[in-house]
């Protein structure tokens, strides 16, 4: 409960970032702000200062003033709120995150439910396409997809769908698409097992169709099985996603996740380490509630898993 | 065993060519994407376009241009990087694999030592206080972004505390080639080892416990126990043992995974010059010839390293062999 709450607050947080951002702190985390100005103790100083630094060299942004009306947690090397950058960016973060979580296990029962009902040709051909997609580095998979899409700069089109490079989508559906297999194997695993049961072959006596056979006697006999993994997908997405971002590949400016905050702060780590500390303590947080609750959702609804825990 | 062993080959080679179809097509084949453009990189002149379109066959039929890029990766090898003057990819992915390597070998030691001794004592000691705490130690390490932690860890070893007894000892970021100097290569990787295990630490000892719990109760352990062998024997000859078999073929696939590129986050925050901070260089220049050369080749030795455990596992436990 302590996982899901503080999950909530995090979510709520970044909800809230545009209020943040226009309210409080009055800023606008988006565009640079390099020749701003902002006030501490009641002095106004310039966001980036000539200077700074162990060298006394070159510009550093301030650092964090713990006032939450200016500037709370710094500037970064734009001069851009740090604090503000950092609840748009778990916005990014979460969203994609959760998003492709949810198009992947989506995808994935889709899948799972025509290659358990059908059997046969269809599922072998479906299980060995899995295989390979498995089989295919997730990183290297990834990476791949990316750097080809990045290189074409005018956006791509599938189909009726025309997608930027520049848009969260694009970070999204690549991850979505990585890690289908992973949530095809158990939902495959329970289509079977729930296809051979008795009240199957009653409605089949019935003279129900197939599609409602898959959709209303085995769908909702397998959602479970997927729900239960949810959570902990979500934490890996979002931990893929801000390893995309922080090797550039991910989340594009000008849009901005942790991923990519963490790795704008790689050049200011020693003269203003809270530009990096803030956004993986945010991913930590985030990862470590999600893979709680992962833990308690499936030893809740999986009574075998709960029976080997409690043994 | 045989029979297993050639139908696990054929499979792997069949997975190997799908791989390298499925690199053909996003690279050449994305839709609205012109390839010569993308692999000539930023600064494409039309001559450098029409070489590129010559050299792939780009105006050729399909399976020709499939070919004349295999070619160019295993055969000839002599794909050429656009983007970084005419560099040889193929044996440049080779000069920088020893760096991976290093990386990779220290961490899966330390890994290995640490989440055997932290699953077996959760798991020995489960009812007090120490297992619980074991295990939330493992969730935040698997929660952990791993170049989060490497930052971290550098901004503690070459910060504020580096000119401390703690920490002075640790050289500037970078590899050094152990037959260079053998004191310093061991210096400069402590920290990258230690922070590229803690995610497996944290996985490992979690699946260990949980497995060790879920044999405790099996037949043959209760047979071990009325034998009148010691908790201890159980342990390590029993229990422990038949746990193995899942660790040893999980750390075979990610040992697998980790050379071929998965190291790459802990490579770039620490500037280890290996096969993922070539992989990260061309990225950030989108400089295809390479990504493509270190994707294909990462795969194959991962795709190579997960038959090899399937056989291995196939040779340890006759259960999972195919009748």
């Amino acid at each position: 409960m302590a996982a899901l709450g503080l999950f909530l607050l995090i979510v709520i947080l970044s909800l809230l970032a545009p209020l943040y951002a226009h309210d409080v702190a009055h800023v606008n985390p988006f565009t640079p702000n390099v020749n701003g100005t902002t006030i501490i103790h009641g002095k106004r100083v310039p966001v980036i200062q000539q200077g700074g630094g162990t060298l006394r060299l070159g510009e550093t942004p301030i650092g964090p003033t713990w006032d939450l009306h200016h500037y709370f947690l710094g500037a970064d090397n734009l001069g851009r709120d740090v604090a503000a950058l950092l609840l748009y960016g778990g916005r990014a973060s979460l969203q994609i995150g959760i998003a492709s979580a949810v198009i992947c296990s989506v995808v994935a029962t889709l899948v799972a439910l025509i290659a358990g009902f059908f059997g046969g040709l269809v599922d072998t051909l479906l299980s060995r396409l899995m295989d390979i997609i498995w089989a295919f580095p997730v990183y290297l998979l990834a990476i791949s997809i990316s750097t080809e899409l990045l290189t074409h700069t005018s956006g791509f089109s599938v189909g009726p769908l025309r997608i930027s490079p520049t848009s969260l989508w694009t970070p999204t559906i690549i991850i979505a698409f990585i890690y289908v297999p992973y949530v095809y194997r158990p939902a495959r695993g329970q289509v079977l097992s729930v296809r051979n049961k008795d009240f199957v072959d009653a409605a089949i006596a019935q003279g129900a169709g197939n599609f409602r056979l898959i959709f209303s006697d085995i769908l909702p006999n397998v959602i479970s099985t997927v729900i239960v993994l949810l959570p902990l997908m979500i934490a890996t997405t979002i931990l893929t996603e801000s390893a995309l971002s922080f090797l550039s590949i991910g989340v594009q400016p000008p849009n901005a996740s942790w991923g990519t905050i963490i790795s704008d702060g790689q050049q200011l780590l020693y003269t203003r380490p809270w530009v990096s500390l803030a956004p993986g303590i945010m991913i930590v947080l985030t990862v470590l509630a999600l893979n709680v609750l992962g833990d308690g959702v499936r030893d809740a609804l999986d009574p075998r898993a709960k029976l080997r825990v409690e043994k | 065993m045989l029979t297993f062993i050639v139908r696990r080959s054929l499979w792997t080679v069949l997975v190997m060519f799908v791989i390298t179809v499925l690199v053909f097509i996003i690279f050449f084949k994305t839709p609205g994407v012109d390839p010569a453009r993308a692999i000539a990189g930023r600064n494409s002149s039309p001559q450098i376009l029409a070489e590129i379109r010559a050299q792939f066959g780009l105006n050729r039929p399909l399976p020709i241009q499939y070919g004349l890029m295999m070619k160019r990766l295993f055969v000839s090898r002599d794909l050429v990087s656009y983007s970084n003057q005419g560099q040889l990819v193929v044996p440049e992915i080779f000069a920088a694999a020893p760096a991976t390597l290093s990386l990779v070998i220290g961490a899966a030691i330390i890994w290995v030592v640490v989440s055997i001794a932290m699953g077996v004592a959760a798991a020995v000691l489960r009812g007090s206080l120490l297992d619980p705490l074991l295990m939330i130690i493992a969730l935040i390490g698997v929660s952990t972004p791993v170049f989060w932690l490497g930052q971290m860890a550098n901004l503690v070893s070459q910060g504020g505390l580096h000119n401390t007894v703690l920490f002075s000892w640790v050289p500037p970021l970078g590899y050094t080639p152990l037959t260079a100097n053998p004191l310093r290569w061991f210096e400069g990787l402590v920290l990258p080892w230690i922070t590229l295990s803690i995610l497996y630490i944290g996985f490992y000892a979690r699946v260990l416990r949980a497995s060790l719990l879920e044999v405790q109760n099996e037949d043959y352990v209760r047979t071990a126990r009325a034998k009148g062998l010691t908790e201890r024997r159980v342990l390590m000859r029993h229990t422990l043992r038949n746990s193995m078999i899942t660790f040893v073929s999980l750390f075979g696939l990610d040992f697998g995974a980790l050379v071929g590129g998965g190291a790459i986050l802990t490579e770039v925050v620490f500037g280890i010059h290996g096969v993922g901070f070539l992989t990260y260089q061309a990225l950030t220049n989108l400089d295809l010839p390479t990504i493509m050369a270190t994707v294909v080749y990462g795969a194959f030795f991962i795709v190579l390293a997960n038959a090899l455990v399937d056989v291995g596992y196939a040779w340890l436990d006759p259960r999972v062999r195919p009748t």
